[in-house]
């Protein structure tokens, strides 16, 4: 899958907990812009896990803070 | 050129939101003072004759006669400090029989005890799992645990509490030939539910985990044998590591560990949190030591405990409260309150009726809740749970949660 697969998916994954309705763009940050709780970030990461049938660990989790990063993570993590 | 930064400046929230509760005239639920210990059911908390009804006091071992004389021996011919670690200066006699007393309590190979229960599972975790193994979890686990992810350096994976299929799903992704270590609760303190330990062990192994299992908040009273959760569901020796405390039924302060892995005692020259602090205090040991042996033959305060959740359960639940979980589960009764405000409101109200419960709060709580988490003692007559259900009642009306 190339990266502009898996980014069309995680767009969809992500409406759900979108609440504000927030315009993704490469750089939108989960804590900041789309203000995550820590709670919203195991539900959203578990959906994506389960989706690309990966396993996001915290310590990966740490390093992603924007939307871009994450589609690059998920890219590398399926093709592993 | 420096820019004086405060490092404080990170609380303001907090410190806020503190200011804020204060500021409507509650009483700061965070700085009780018990001026006066009655019993293990009763106290003067700020000035008030008051029932202890959030102490985790589960068995009221803390009066116990036995208890506080083994306590008074200790401190009598062992002196009031060890001043040192367990691998130095710091093991005595006491604390020998009191692992001895933990082996006999789990019919288990080696009991190592630590100066607290967060302290056991901050280096039990830390320790056995390092960099490259995997620790998958409940979200909802206790502090302790989740510092003992942090403290080490393996990866990190949460489940969703109490989710069969999303431990399993995690543990299937793990990749081939990581060492992996599931981390789970007998009972989880919060809602005061239990976890499937039978299924969620099962799947472990299947995937040749090993298992985990903190107990806190079920020795003494759960099981057969008081073992806790994983004996009541039969899977007790397909657990790796039990975690305990002493400062729960057993009365007193501590931590251990209780294991059959052969290699286990090397845990005393690998860990951390063992090592590099002083060791408890002959009184304590001594104490801890008689109460656990005491608790093995507790089976009539355990079932009257049972009846007081039973009866506790069953009374809010009339009266309208909404509670953590549908049926009692535990020695722990958690009602829910609407929001922080009218949880601190109903905890003053409680307070001046002369009750003692614990308000939680996030970020302790799952889901953002606010809660009034009842612990129950066997100490509690039947006749002190009706009076606490009164009181519920009268302050719930009061404060317009009912």
């Amino acid at each position: 899958m190339d990266r502009a697969a898996v980014d069309a998916i995680i767009r969809t994954l992500i409406e759900p907990f979108n609440k504000k309705g927030v315009d993704i763009a490469e750089g939108t940050t989960f804590a900041g812009d789309l203000e995550f709780d820590s709670l919203t970030v195991m539900d959203f990461v578990a959906a994506i896990e389960d989706e690309f049938d990966i396993i996001i660990s915290m310590n990966q989790q740490a390093e992603i803070e924007n939307f871009g990063q994450l589609v690059d993570a998920v890219s590398k993590l399926q093709g592993e | 050129m420096s820019e004086n930064r405060d490092l404080f400046s990170k609380f303001d929230d907090i410190i806020q939101v503190r200011e804020n509760l204060l500021a409507s005239g509650v009483e700061d639920p965070f700085s009780l003072v018990m001026e006066k210990v009655l019993s293990p059911t009763r106290a003067i908390c700020n000035g008030r004759d008051t029932i202890l009804l959030g102490t985790y006091n589960y068995m009221g071992m803390t009066f116990d006669p036995d208890v506080i004389e083994a306590g008074k021996q200790a401190l009598e011919n062992y002196g009031s400090g060890t001043t040192g670690s367990r691998v130095l200066n710091g093991t005595y006699q006491g604390h020998k029989e009191c692992e001895e007393a933990l082996r006999e309590f789990y019919g288990m190979d080696h009991a190592m005890v630590f100066s607290t229960g967060y302290q056991a599972n901050l280096g039990i975790i830390s320790t056995i799992a390092g960099k490259g193994d995997y620790i998958v979890l409940d979200i909802d686990s206790h502090a302790s645990i989740w510092d003992g992810c942090a403290l080490g350096k393996a990866e990190i994976v949460p489940f969703k509490h109490n989710d069969i299929e999303a431990l399993e799903n995690r543990l299937r992704r793990i990749p081939e030939g990581a060492g992996k270590l599931v981390v789970l609760e007998g009972v989880y303190s919060m809602l005061g539910d239990i976890a499937p330990l039978k299924e969620m062990i099962a799947i472990a192994k299947k995937y040749g985990a090993m298992v985990l299992v903190d107990e806190a908040h079920s020795m003494g009273f759960i099981g057969e044998h008081g073992r806790g959760v994983a004996e009541a569901q039969g899977v007790i020796d397909d657990v790796d590591f039990v975690i305990g405390t002493f400062s729960k039924s057993v009365g007193t302060v501590g931590g251990f560990c209780v294991s059959n892995h052969p290699k286990f005692e090397i845990m005393r020259l690998v860990c951390r949190p063992y090592v590099f602090t002083a060791s408890l205090p002959p009184s304590v040991v001594a104490t801890a030591a008689t109460s656990i042996r005491k608790l093995m033959h507790g089976s009539n305060k355990r079932a009257h405990l049972w009846e007081n959740s039973k009866r506790l359960h069953a009374g809010l639940t009339g009266l309208g409260f909404t509670l953590g979980t549908k049926e009692p589960q535990s020695a722990i009764v958690a009602v829910i309150m609407p929001d922080l405000e009218k949880g601190a409101a109903m905890w003053e109200a409680l307070l001046k009726e002369g009750l003692y419960v614990n308000l939680a709060r996030p970020p302790a709580t799952p889901a953002n809740m606010t809660l009034l988490r009842c612990s129950l003692c066997a100490e509690h007559s039947s006749e002190e749970v009706e009076t606490i259900l009164g009181m519920f009642e009268r302050a719930g009306k009061a404060v317009g949660i009912i």
